[in-house]
């Protein structure tokens, strides 16, 4: 059996499990209702109750909540809390227009760094660890969620944000960090700096475990990010809406997210129809949260695509697995009528050991038609002795590409380290297409 | 007769051949060959230097991708029919030329040429029979 922070929930059988998380919801219904008049009056207009909910699957009588209701009630206008209750302020990156902000009681974030430490321990960190928290401090959730919930198990945390990138290596060094929270393009980033600086990490840094996130990750990329470092990485997932990290996270089998299933209660939609699949099918995840306090949320749509496994994992864990998000139905391109998650031609690209995991995908319109062209930096230098053997290199990337996601893409190779990188999210397509 | 020739990745875009170039010369290197061929959204630019493997070096710490290829250099006597001569000896001796460029230096009526062969060894073999030399 594998460290847990609170085994007690954590292996609950499924039966206790769902009668908590079947009260919790028919409490939280009433709760929003009585201190959310948004919710009342969408409560209302469905004609949902609390005492109407009778059986989980009741759940899909109550309304959903989208992002744009969040940024329509900006910025208070979804707390169920006076702000005399509330603690603290997160806000996400609002790329358009105004961001989405959060509050927290003092109860919510105690549960938030409960949340995280159940998956820092999951993904196998302990008090014995130094953890370099390589996210950007700040309105962003990740790096204070990870800072508090490793600090409750006992990690010592060294709050480095993102950036430096250095500094950031002579500390890890220096200090002998063990464990490093980073997005997986920055992770990367930082063992290729590392090297430029003599330092190897495999062998000269300690950094034994990845917490990676706050984007998504290809499997191939986290093994490419394992080979530099030498270490073991998991993926969690979350996001500012719902809490910030420690929805669901990875135990060391990474075969899955546990969500938090006490805390938060998991649906899978159909995103056109809104209709919940059946267990095991692939849709948009949708997330009701049931205890939080001061920023409730009522069948949240998360846009990210999924599928959710309920059978008990042989870490000893009860709660449910998500499996890595193939895309967000936000991130979604739609080349020349093909639909295509950025992280399926990742998938490809990671797969080419001639060049490297940086790239970029740039759309355009040319006679009235898509353009889809990739940049990606050439690392192998053997290939120089002749055209040929860089145009086959060409040929191969984009019959790969071809296979998977049945579109021709012209493939651009570039320099080394020529491309953008970048300390957060990273920004991989420039879409020029004419609107 | 065998040199190394070093071999850069250029992206196709104005003004970055003579960015190269600067970077290298900045770096005291003098170039003794040269040659680049036009295509379309990448080059390789193909150089003869002193002490290749070191510059090779060099070259990845600033970031541009290199490598070593293994290339004839032959002295040619400046007059009419030289460069046939060079070539005929080898295609006689079934040995195909991959590509080939001239240097920048000269001495006397002496030039000469960098040619890239299948073969290099009994390229080199052949020429040096013949009374060819670097």
């Amino acid at each position: 059996m594998e460290n847990m922070w609170q085994k007690d929930i954590e292996t609950m059988p499924r039966a206790d499990l769902e009668a908590l998380q079947l009260a919790r919801l028919k409490k939280l219904v009433g709760y929003v209702y009585d201190n959310v008049p948004f919710y009342k009056k969408r409560l209302d207009e469905a004609g949902v109750t609390a005492d109407k909910i009778k059986v989980l699957s009741d759940i899909q009588y109550i309304p959903f909540t989208t992002k744009a209701d969040i940024r329509d009630t900006y910025p208070y206008g979804l707390f169920a809390q006076p702000l005399k209750k509330i603690v603290r302020i997160h806000a996400s990156s609002g790329t358009t227009g105004k961001p989405t902000v959060v509050g927290y009681t003092k109860n919510d974030l105690d549960l938030w760094s409960d949340l995280v430490a159940r998956l820092t321990m999951a993904a196998g960190a302990s008090d014995d660890d130094i953890v370099q928290i390589a996210f950007g401090y700040g309105l962003f959730t990740g790096a204070l969620g990870l800072h508090y919930g490793l600090e409750k198990i006992g990690a010592t945390v060294v709050p480095t944000s993102s950036g430096n990138t250095e500094k950031q290596i002579m500390l890890m060094r220096d200090f002998g960090t063990t464990a490093i929270v980073s997005t997986p393009s920055y992770a990367l980033y930082i063992a290729e700096v590392a090297k430029d600086m003599g330092i190897d990490p495999r062998k000269d840094l300690k950094v034994k475990l990845g917490l990676l996130g706050s984007e998504g990750c290809s499997l191939e990329m986290r093994a490419k990010i394992e080979q530099a470092w030498d270490l073991f990485a998991t993926d969690n997932y979350g996001m500012s809406e719902l809490i910030g990290p420690g929805v669901s996270g990875e135990c060391t089998y990474r075969c899955g997210m546990h969500f938090a299933e006490d805390h938060f209660l998991p649906e899978i939609i159909d995103p056109d129809t809104g209709a919940v699949k059946n267990r095991g099918e692939s849709g948009e995840l949708v997330i009701t949260t049931l205890t939080k306090e001061g920023f409730p949320l009522l069948r949240y749509r998360t846009k990210d695509v999924t599928s959710i496994d309920y059978e008990k994992c042989e870490c000893g864990r009860t709660h449910a697995r998500m499996a890595k998000p193939t895309g967000r139905s936000d991130d979604m391109l739609k080349i020349k009528g093909v639909n295509v998650f950025p992280s399926q031609i990742e998938s490809v690209l990671i797969s080419v050991p001639e060049v490297g995991g940086h790239y970029q995908i740039v759309l355009g319109t040319k006679n009235y038609m898509d353009t889809f062209e990739i940049n990606i930096e050439l690392l192998d230098g053997s290939l120089l002795t002749k055209y040929s053997e860089l145009e086959n290199l060409q040929h191969k990337i984009a019959f790969k590409l071809k296979t998977v996601l049945g579109l021709d893409a012209k493939i651009n190779l570039c320099e080394p380290k020529s491309l953008e990188r970048f300390a957060g999210k990273a920004k991989r397509v420039i879409d020029n297409r004419d609107k | 007769m065998i040199t190394k020739q070093i071999s850069i990745f250029i992206e196709n875009r104005k003004g970055r051949l003579s960015e190269v170039i600067q970077t290298i010369t900045s770096q005291n290197i003098n170039i003794k060959a040269i040659s680049i061929a036009d295509t379309t959204n990448f080059g390789i630019l193909r150089i003869i230097v002193d002490d290749p493997e070191a510059v090779a070096v060099q070259l990845k710490t600033i970031n541009l991708a290199a490598s070593l290829t293994s290339v004839l250099s032959v002295s040619i006597k400046n007059k009419p029919g030289a460069v046939g001569e060079v070539l005929k000896i080898l295609a006689d001796n079934n040995i195909s030329v991959e590509y080939m460029y001239s240097s920048l230096a000269y001495s006397g009526d002496m030039g000469n040429i960098i040619v890239c062969v299948d073969k290099e060894a009994e390229g080199e073999a052949l020429l040096k029979t013949a009374g060819y030399s670097d």
